[in-house]
């Protein structure tokens, strides 16, 4: 065991594909010998060669079209999109082509892609580059979303994406990529898709998030203890497709919910998890479930984000008005 | 005071008759099926001149029925293709089954003579999956609906193919209009940039349903655009098989000796509609224009040119005129006989292992269907 970032559970994950699998390509803009922006691929062109782990020119488009084709080749492209502002650019091959790919040829062929982008906001980085689309992702039949919170699931789960035979979209949140270590073991495990996890158990009120906000959420269940309030937090670790049955079975023990996300209240994913605990644990509820989100502006300029992003004191004032309903 | 002739930072004009002339139309039997460029002749043994004609007849029978099946509504999604024979065909009869094949909506008859069941191409058009699920040796995608995806995809199975060090291409085909969008640079910029073996063919029939081929761009030449990705250009006579053959299989050559793409633009025209969903061509077309192409037409000068090789004859065309509408016959029944779509078909094409929302909705639908 060693004590790794989440950046570093990442290059370690792709190095384990990369060896396991000689049809793992990993292929972006500088993610060859400059090893990414972010150093995700820190020394895998070095370590696996130029044929397995290459630039690509500067054209997101180009980059979906070019994973497409070589899944079609047999390969199992991993290509990076270097910040997933950009995947407007790349909206037609993921969401149009890659997510589709199997359906329109009744299964005949596969897309077995995984698109890794960083994503998130208060590093203040410029314009377009920390937007929360995972929304738009989850909102398209055909892929998969995961979004990791800690090191050990970043290796976990992109080892999972990548071995999983249907377009996995993998978005990293850049202010998680070096703020705390974490064990990650070494050599090859998997963290299952579609499984949530209880990050803190709980008996008051149940927080579900995910990303940059479980973080948010463990801070502001410390502070709610301190005053009595038993908060449970849930990671969803993949919101596109939903763990439904983890996320009722909390809110059966807990009968309160704050759903917690980054993204605008018009965006993410916390509508349809509301919609889910609805249709299925009405019963369950002492109150309406209430959202923590940043407000419905254009992510902010980032002298703004401290005072647009959402955090843990927004999240224990929620709290307490579904306590006090 | 003497006037100083100003030097200027480029001479336009010149520039744009240096690039003009590199783009000259390549044609080998003109319209009244005469060898005009022998030198060029392509390397085709008289079975495979027949072949190629046989083909070109057949897919205009394939075009002329396909048409009446969907104003009888037993086809639905259909883009005609008569008159783009030598555009389609012999472009694709310069490949091998390795070759893959990345079509757009148009390019239906490429795909059954790469092998396509014909049952699977009328399936395609009424909108039926089975009309999409190809055998795994068939190097073909379905047809591409989004003008320009094809393209960049295409790159990406050249650069596998490379990859794979197999002798083989990947030809992919979009319309004049179709070469104004961003993917079809980016595709091209990309195999050029990995010198991947790719074909990249633009069927300039001067129309994007009503808009000329002028109103997409200033360029004097589709090929042209080659330039801008650094790879070569041909404009070819695409009514013209022999050139489109040669010319193809020209940057088939290329592309598996490790040279790069190609950009072909063949000139090409369809007498008929964009798609036969509601477009009527009388709106932006004369009757002068689709005469004067009637005229150009690729299987008029192809038989001329058999016939005085003594190769073909009417009644060797009747033959083909009769199989195919007899073939016709029997894929329209077969494709009858499918079995309709089932909400369960589709939720289980969506992943290997349906997700647990797929397996929930399922339960629904299985329970729905067996009422």
């Amino acid at each position: 065991m060693a004590q790794k970032t989440m950046i570093q559970a990442i290059t370690d994950a792709l190095a384990v594909e990369l060896k396991n699998d000689e049809n793992v390509l990993v292929f972006g803009e500088d993610v060859g010998n400059n090893g990414g922006v972010f150093r995700a691929t820190e020394g895998l062109q070095a370590e696996f060669g130029e044929d397995r782990v290459f630039d690509t020119p500067l054209a997101e488009s180009g980059i979906g079209g070019l994973a497409i084709g070589l899944a079609l080749e047999g390969f199992r492209p991993v290509p990076e999109i270097q910040f997933f502002g950009f995947v407007f650019e790349v909206m037609d091959s993921v969401a149009g082509q890659m997510a589709r790919m199997r359906y329109r040829t009744g299964g005949t062929r596969t897309a077995p892609i995984t698109i890794r982008a960083p994503f998130g906001g208060g590093v203040h980085t410029p314009e377009l580059h920390a937007d929360n689309l995972e929304g738009l992702m989850a909102q398209s039949p055909g892929l998969k979303v995961v979004i990791p919170s800690t090191p050990y699931d970043a290796k976990g789960l992109l080892i999972s994406a990548i071995r999983d035979n249907d377009p996995v979209i993998f978005l990293e949140h850049m202010k998680l990529y070096r703020s705390f270590r974490q064990e990650v073991p070494e050599g090859e495990y998997t963290v299952e898709i579609g499984k949530a996890t209880v990050r803190r158990e709980g008996t008051d009120v149940s927080i579900i998030t995910y990303g940059a906000m479980v973080q948010e959420a463990v801070k502001a269940a410390e502070e709610l203890e301190k005053e009595g309030v038993s908060a449970e937090v849930i990671d969803l670790r993949t919101i596109s497709p939903l763990d439904v049955d983890t996320i009722v079975a909390s809110v059966k023990k807990t009968n309160r919910v704050v759903v917690v996300q980054e993204a605008q209240k018009q965006a993410g994913i916390a509508a349809n998890v509301i919609a889910e605990i609805n249709d299925r644990a009405i019963l369950s509820l002492e109150a309406p479930v209430m959202r923590v989100t940043a407000p419905d502006s254009v992510f902010p300029f980032a002298q703004a984000e401290t005072v647009w992003l959402p955090n843990h004191n927004d999240i224990v004032e929620r709290v307490k008005e579904v306590l006090a309903f | 005071m003497a006037s100083k002739t100003k030097k200027t930072v480029v001479d336009v004009k010149e520039q744009f008759k240096a690039v003009a002339d590199q783009f000259e139309l390549v044609q080998i039997l003109n319209e009244k099926g005469e060898v005009v460029n022998p030198d060029l002749m392509p390397d085709l043994t008289d079975e495979q001149l027949v072949e190629l004609m046989t083909r070109m007849v057949w897919t205009r029978v394939l075009d002329q029925r396909s048409i009446s099946l969907n104003r009888q509504g037993r086809l639905g999604f259909y883009a005609p293709t008569a008159g783009q024979e030598a555009s389609q065909l012999a472009s694709h009869y310069a490949l091998t089954k390795e070759d893959y094949v990345l079509p757009g909506y148009r390019d239906v008859p490429q795909m059954i003579w790469h092998g396509l069941p014909l049952t699977k191409a009328f399936l395609f058009s009424r909108g039926h999956f089975v009309g999409n699920q190809f055998p795994d040796e068939l190097n073909v995608l379905s047809p591409q609906i989004i003008i320009g995806a094809q393209i960049v995809q295409a790159a990406g199975v050249a650069l596998g193919l490379k990859k794979r060090k197999k002798d083989a291409v990947v030809i992919t085909y979009t319309g004049d209009g179709g070469s104004s969008q961003g993917d079809f640079y980016e595709g091209m910029n990309f195999a050029g940039a990995y010198h991947a073996p790719a074909i990249f063919v633009v069927q300039n029939n001067m129309f994007a349903i009503s808009t000329p081929r002028e109103k997409q761009s200033a360029a004097v030449t589709l090929a042209q655009k080659a330039v801008a990705a650094g790879i070569p250009g041909v404009q070819v006579d695409g009514m013209d098989p022999l050139a489109v053959y040669a010319v193809t299989k020209f940057a088939r050559d290329r592309a598996v000796a490790g040279d790069g793409p190609t950009l072909i633009e063949t000139m090409t025209y369809r007498y008929g509609p964009h798609t036969l969903s509601g477009d009527d061509p009388t709106r932006y077309r004369t009757k002068e224009l689709d005469g004067e192409w009637e005229l150009k037409d690729p299987i008029v000068r192809f038989r001329t040119f058999l016939e005085a090789k003594g190769l073909w004859n009417e009644e060797k065309e009747n033959e083909v005129i009769e199989q195919a509408k007899e073939e016709i016959k029997t894929a329209i029944k077969e494709a009858d006989a499918t079995p309709k779509q089932k909400v369960t078909d589709l939720l289980k094409n969506m992943y290997e292992t349906p997700t647990a929302p797929i397996k929930e909705q399922l339960a629904i639908f299985e329970a729905k269907e067996s009422k």
